[in-house]
């Protein structure tokens, strides 16, 4: 499962010593907070797209559309990271979609409880995103799919770490089936 | 460059045959491709970004960059939509085209579906005709392909099938779970259930070696190249003639014309982008149903002003792949043993004589499913998100099965390809843009089969189902596209003949899915391969050194 150089170009070059004023400012003041909500982009320390703000904010969508468990939530398994990566990769031309539907459900949230939507509590963060599925259906369904291929999809891009739902599914990984089960010395009738 | 005999314009499963029978009849070829040159190496198992599940590309091609396309809607609007996108009806651009990295289920149509008008009578407002040729001018031609190209299956537990001469080459797959529980069932509905013919090595054939039944087939370029396609079969041949030539990465722009009206070559772009002319004695387009008729729309000169073979105003009508309906059942025991390629069994017993409906459709149960397939093919009312969908799908990934099948499209004139005004690609030319759609009537007989697979479920002990069925909102061309350049014998409402010459030009055919008059309620590239050998016997019988004996 080594990510392919081709599919993220991005990986080595990133950022490192080239963080923008804002992302700067946003590392600076939020340091840590990627670590808190569990789904940083591990040995690099910040987002490829998302503020640390918009992260916490997707994080808290992305784990009522799959919570935790037993097995677990969306961000614990990596799914922001491969949203993340992606808004600058494939999914660019969502980036626009992602700005203003975070600063939406972030909105939402202040005005109905006061308050960020990642400090809500479960079930008022439930409510809320109950909302946004409603008010804005495109934004929602787009998120929704997002977590979904994250958490069900390939590890290679982020999400779905060390396969995990895969386990959940009862699914061996890495599978079992090779070439040993069977025996190629068999004729052919060709 | 060097003139030659023969230009091919793309090098899938059509292209790579006629490429491979040219070259072997001792013509000089030059094999153009727009794609790259995959192998079993290129075989990444990964999940988001294949041929079938697109969210992160495809990974065979078109890339997202610089290829778009248009897609008209029922009210007009247009949008212009991108290769991984489904309304785009993507078909890979790669050597092998489609077969790299298809399912290969290799099926003959049967003989009713070349004479679908005589049958049925064509519905009013649908453009249903009969071919003019029939399975019996295919049947030597259909054995070929399973011989050459490599097929595996068996055929005895059904008697719904044309007559054939030999058995397929290679015995069916061991089966898999769903297999042993969906076969007792159909036999008690009365059905004909039998394994389904593959171009999958079953045993070591062809000097590669057979299936090791992984979970990543369908959508996916075999690991172990067990899967056959155009690309480890007929183009190694081709080329190993020393007669032929592949380019890759060069995009054909336009068929040349002289002043007489006969083609001289192809201009295309090479993979610097470099317009490039190679001069031949003819060409064969076989880009696929919208690429060949966006390429002969594109070869627009004084003698063709509406572009080559377009005379008529036929090049592009008729677009129709398959409406592909069906059903999910739910069990109370594990349906799933992670076995490889998944899809085994089928019936054909519905794909005719259903009184009150113009044809049906093949049933086979789906290809193995990875866990984003189930996403949302989870029972009716399963919560979209939440602790409630994630339940359900440790609840029902291994304990469900998908029966489905492709719907013959009653196909419309209205279904058709045809060039944007605006819209270009990354050489600058004019891109494809889709409009219309299939005949209504379609869907109707696809909501039948979708019951039937339903029933089918139920008998094999499915406790809850949910059906697959739908009124799609436009052609569904994808992978099954066909019939732009429809074959016939009157110029005037088709564009190639019986032998895929186009009408008006004796030195350009069109060899692939384009001439495809119905496109029968199979999968259709075993017929591709079938015309694609049929076509270049006839090529080559009447090839008299530089031209054509008349």
């Amino acid at each position: 499962m080594e990510p392919d150089p081709r599919e993220i170009p991005m990986l080595t070059s990133r950022k490192a010593g080239h963080l923008t004023r804002r992302q700067f400012v946003a590392a600076g003041a939020l340091g840590g907070a990627a670590i808190a909500v569990g789904c940083g982009s591990g040995k690099h320390g910040n987002w490829e797209f998302l503020s640390e703000e918009q992260a916490r904010t997707l994080a808290a969508i992305c784990d009522q559309i799959i919570p935790a468990d037993d097995f677990p939530s969306a961000s614990q398994a990596g799914v922001l990271t491969y949203i993340d990566r992606q808004l600058v990769r494939h999914f660019r031309r969502f980036q626009d979609a992602y700005r203003s539907g975070l600063e939406q459900a972030q909105a939402m949230s202040r005005k109905r409880f006061g308050q960020d939507l990642d400090l809500l509590s479960q079930q008022q963060q439930f409510e809320l995103v109950s909302s946004l599925s409603e008010q804005n259906r495109e934004f929602f369904e787009l998120v929704r799919g997002h977590t979904l291929e994250g958490y069900y999809g390939s590890p290679r891009h982020g999400g779905n770490r060390d396969a995990v739902s895969w386990r959940m599914l009862g699914l061996p990984e890495p599978p079992p089936l090779g070439r040993a089960q069977y025996d190629l010395r068999k004729g052919s009738p060709s | 460059m060097k003139r030659v005999n023969a230009v091919v314009v793309g090098a899938g499963a059509a292209g790579g045959i006629v490429a491979k029978e040219l070259a072997v009849a001792g013509l000089s070829v030059v094999l153009l491709e727009r794609g790259k040159w995959y192998t079993a190496y290129d075989c990444r198992k990964d999940d988001l970004r294949n041929q079938r599940t697109t969210v992160l590309g495809n990974a065979f091609g078109p890339d997202d960059e610089g290829n778009p396309r248009v897609w008209a809607d029922a009210g007009g609007a247009a949008h212009t939509v991108l290769p991984s996108e489904g309304s785009y009806q993507n078909d890979a651009a790669c050597v092998g085209g489609g077969t790299l990295s298809y399912g290969a289920q290799a099926w003959r149509y049967l003989p009713q579906d070349f004479r679908m008008r005589s049958t049925y009578g064509a519905p009013e407002g649908s453009s249903l005709e009969d071919w003019p040729i029939g399975y019996d001018d295919l049947e030597p031609f259909y054995e070929k392909a399973e011989y050459e190209i490599g097929i595996s299956g068996d055929y005895s537990g059904t008697p719904f099938h044309g007559p054939r001469k030999r058995p397929l080459p290679m015995p069916p797959l061991p089966p898999g779970r769903e297999f042993s529980i969906l076969e007792p069932a159909a036999k008690r509905l009365g059905l004909h259930p039998f394994h389904i013919p593959m171009a999958r090595n079953s045993v070591p054939y062809n000097g590669r070696g057979p299936c090791m039944r992984c979970r990543w087939c369908c959508g996916f370029a075999c690991e172990v190249d067990a899967k056959n396609g155009s690309q480890n079969t007929v183009i190694p041949v081709a080329l190993n003639t020393g007669n032929c030539e592949l380019r890759t990465e060069c995009m054909a722009s336009e068929i040349l014309t002289d002043e007489r009206g006969r083609a001289r070559g192809v201009s295309y772009f090479d993979a610097r982008g470099r317009l490039q002319e190679q001069l031949s004695d003819l060409v064969v387009v076989s880009g696929c149903a919208t690429e060949s008729a966006r390429l002969l729309l594109n070869s627009k000169s004084r003698l063709f002003p509406e572009g080559l073979g377009n005379r008529h105003d036929q090049v592009g009508r008729h677009l129709q792949g398959h409406h592909y309906t069906g059903a999910v059942g739910y069990f109370d025991f594990e349906t799933y043993d992670d076995v490889g390629p998944g899809a085994t069994i089928a019936i054909t017993d519905y794909n005719h004589g259903t009184p009150g409906l113009c044809g049906g459709g093949m049933l086979a149960n789906e290809f193995i499913r990875l866990p984003i397939h189930m996403i949302d093919r989870l029972p009716a009312k399963t919560p979209r998100w939440g602790l409630g969908h994630k339940q359900a799908m440790r609840d029902w990934h291994k304990r469900s099965i998908v029966i489905m099948g492709p719907t013959q499209q009653i196909p419309t004139a209205e279904g058709r390809v045809t060039l944007d005004p605006t819209v270009r690609d990354k050489w600058g030319l004019p891109v494809v843009r889709l409009s219309g759609n299939v005949h209504p009537h379609t869907f109707e007989i696809g909501e039948v089969q979708a019951k039937r697979a339903e029933a089918w479920l139920k008998e094999a002990g499915a406790i809850d189902t949910s059906l697959m069925s739908y009124k799609a909102e436009m052609v569904s061309a994808g992978q099954h596209q066909a019939g732009t350049c429809r074959m016939g014998n009157d110029p005037r409402s088709s564009v190639v003949d019986r032998n895929c010459r186009i009408h008006e030009v004796d030195n350009v055919f069109v060899i692939d899915s384009s001439v495809h008059v119905t496109n029968g309620g199979f999968n259709p590239v075993l017929t591709i391969m079938a015309i694609a050998y049929f076509a270049s016997e006839a090529l080559v019988r009447n090839w008299k050194g530089t031209g054509f004996r008349s």
